[in-house]
């Protein structure tokens, strides 16, 4: 330190000395991170997608210049089928003993692919219909359900009720899979089966297939993962702890929402614009959100969507987590204080106070972070290693895994593996080179 | 009319299920059941004790609207809905384009009213422009010329005329056969059908007012992609609820 009787341009060396090297050092530890998160894997070369702010590519999506042109108009319908007939659905769930789902059929014989939604999205979401209409395009019959965290997946077609069990949820999707078929055998004919999923759903793939090498009921030729999580409880404790980039945390959520949906409003002038194909990104350029607050956003999204199944959980499985154990709740119940109180509780909260306890017994050789961590790829590294219908492509600045998460891949799946370098989770689903590269995953070799 | 049908679940307004977040206990939970693991005493912060104050919507009629929110949702099941698909089955996409068209020059004709009650002059000269092009150049409003020459389109009414001159959302109100609302905007429904449908048996003959009459809920349903609990939340009537409001007191701001 400089003494008093130092002079006064010395000491303003030293410190701008000190200074500088301080930058160098934050440059330095910056770049290292960096590469420890990216720079570790070989990701595409000569990529366009446009969006380099891996936050924003998460909420925007794909500008819709850079989508690959898709028909707007595909045979794409909603149907529904009871999974379980015997199963009393709760009143206040009234409306969900059906599970709905969508198919897309050619006339012809042709491969079959199923499509399983990501965490909270239903069969119909924006993603699913966009990978529906290019398969469909590409001539594939398209079988679409919704995640298994999905409000109605949950009510129609879990067995237990409680999701995010790696190996129960991919039973639940299989019988799903199963009982479509069962109804759609007359009907249509199907030269391959086989499966994608983007983000959960990729992870639920990655165990129906395993489960399909026991059951055989389909025999999947392919199998594509796209932008799927390594550990669950990992992912979810990223996207929990977004929250609290919500300025003044997670009870200023109405005034959070209610300035960002104010600055949207002013971006249009003509109410009927709102919802147009491009607002989202017209709404992040001139709104110019910095990453702490679109953080915020997509743990909100993660939250609403967390929210709504816990609850939906409690209720199918009637635990006692924030509804009273034995009360029955019906369709005209007032259930504002469950909706308060579970967009107070991350899913993290869940794993820890509601899904282990509910599964421990069944695992009592296993402590709570060994039977929570077990929710995981690595869990069947083995299976993965060594199937080569399965492939997978992410993104190297995917906002759900952890640093050095991403290397996971191109270590099991070696050249089955393709890692983008930008496109946040999720955000590149529509650009062109990467729906080109969904098709051809199940084309390739020709088509059977 | 149309507006009310008109909630645009956009992906941000989804996010906004968030700010439901406070309302009043369920009188069940007095009853003699073990507290669940997670209670509104742990989570909620004390300031929030007073929920009434906080209740994002003041919702007094709740029992009522849920039990009509239900109705709505069975009726929109069994009947609005195979409507809407036969329409769709019977009328080729032209001719459902130009019926839109038809029903939206009169909308347009209620913004310019509307405008005009609330002094905002660029609003009412857009859709004042809008009604004299398209009724004449689009052939009676089936064409919409003046979208095409990229005039706006702005949407007044008398609800959101009643908000400008100072009048609150009032009590949230679901109104069957069309869905939420609440007292201010259902009574402004009130001045506006009475105009259009004025306007409307003025011009044309009795059969056709008729048909006109009948096909303006199928068209504004064809053009609703609300489906009742297909959004995936389990608290859709909260979700809903929070998002009419929102929406309406944003329109009134614009």
């Amino acid at each position: 330190m400089p003494t008093s009787s130092t002079p006064r341009g010395r000491v303003g060396i030293q410190v701008r000395i000190t200074k500088t090297i301080q930058q160098i050092m934050a440059g330095l530890c910056a770049l290292l991170f960096a590469s420890l998160t990216f720079a570790a894997v070989t990701t595409v070369a000569n990529y366009d997608y446009p969006i380099k702010d891996r936050f924003a590519a998460t909420v925007v999506g794909t500008p819709e210049e850079y989508q690959a042109t898709l028909p707007k108009d595909i045979p794409f319908k909603g149907r529904s089928i009871v999974i379980f007939p015997e199963r009393v659905t709760p009143d206040v769930f009234f409306y969900g003993h059906e599970l709905l789902y969508s198919v897309a059929l050619q006339d012809d014989e042709a491969p079959l692919i199923f499509l399983i939604a990501g965490t909270g999205a239903s069969h119909n979401g924006s993603k699913n219909t966009n990978m529906a209409r290019a398969f469909y395009q590409a001539g594939f019959h398209v079988v679409s359900i919704s995640s298994p965290t999905y409000n109605n997946f949950v009510i129609a077609a879990s067995k237990t009720g409680v999701v995010g069990h790696a190996e129960r949820d991919a039973e639940d999707i299989y019988r799903v899979f199963e009982m479509i078929w069962a109804e759609l055998e007359d009907k249509i004919r199907v030269s391959s089966f086989n499966v994608t999923g983007y983000s959960l759903g990729a992870f639920n793939a990655a165990f129906v297939s395993k489960l399909d090498e026991e059951r055989k009921a389909f025999n999947f030729k392919r199998v594509l993962l796209i932008n799927p999580p390594v550990s669950l409880y990992n992912s979810i404790s990223l996207l929990d702890r977004m929250t609290q980039d919500i300025p003044g945390g997670v009870n200023n959520f109405d005034k959070f929402v209610d300035k960002l949906m104010r600055a949207y409003t002013s971006t249009y002038e003509d109410s009927a614009d709102a919802g147009g194909e491009d607002f989202l990104y017209k709404t992040y350029k001139a709104l110019n959100l910095q990453d702490e607050e679109l953080a915020a956003l997509i743990g909100t999204s993660f939250r609403v969507s967390s929210a709504s199944l816990v609850f939906t959980s409690d209720v199918m499985a009637d635990y006692g987590y924030i509804k009273p154990k034995g009360l029955v709740l019906n369709r005209y119940s007032n259930l504002q204080t469950y909706n308060d109180v579970s967009l107070r509780l991350g899913f993290t909260d869940y794993y820890h106070e509601f899904f282990y306890p509910y599964y421990k017994a069944e695992y009592p050789s296993m402590t709570r972070d060994e039977f929570i961590s077990s929710m995981s790829l690595t869990s069947i590294e083995g299976y993965l290693k060594n199937s080569k219908k399965i492939t997978m492509m992410g993104n190297a600045d995917d906002v759900i895994l952890e640093p050095g998460e991403i290397e996971f891949f191109p270590r099991v799946f070696g050249d089955r593996a393709t890692i983008y370098p930008y496109g946040g989770h999720c955000g590149n689903m529509d650009y062109r080179d990467n729906v080109a590269h969904m098709i051809a995953t199940f084309t390739e070799g020709g088509m059977q | 009319m149309k507006s009310i049908l008109h909630l645009t679940l956009t992906p941000i307004l989804a996010l906004a299920l968030g700010a439901c977040s406070s309302g009043p206990q369920p009188q069940e939970q007095a009853a003699n059941y073990p507290e669940p693991v997670f209670t509104a005493k742990r989570l909620l912060p004390p300031e929030k004790d007073n929920l009434d104050d906080l209740t994002p919507v003041y919702d007094p009629w709740e029992g009522m609207n849920k039990r009509i929110y239900n109705f709505n949702y069975h009726f929109d099941k069994a009947v609005f809905l195979p409507v809407v698909r036969g329409y769709e089955t019977v009328v080729p996409q032209v001719g459902r384009t130009g019926i839109s068209n038809f029903f939206n020059n009169f909308d347009d004709l209620l913004t310019a009213l509307n405008s005009a009650l609330q002094l905002k002059p660029k609003k009412f000269f857009q859709s004042t422009g809008r009604v004299i092009v398209n009724s004449t150049v689009g052939l009676f409003g089936l064409v919409d010329v003046a979208s095409a020459m990229e005039i706006p389109r702005p949407m007044e009414d008398f609800g959101q005329t009643l908000g400008f001159w100072g009048v609150g959302q009032g009590p949230y109100l679901v109104i069957p056969f069309l869905g939420p609302s609440n007292l201010r905007d259902g009574l402004g429904k009130l001045p506006d059908t009475y105009v259009q449908s004025t306007v409307r048996s003025e011009l044309l003959s009795d059969p056709v007012d008729l048909t006109t009459t009948l096909l303006y809920p199928i068209d504004a349903r064809a053009n609703t992609s609300f489906r009742y609990y297909e959004n995936g939340s389990a608290f859709e009537y909260q979700m809903v609820r929070w998002l009419y409001s929102t929406k309406r007191k944003l329109d009134v701001d614009q």
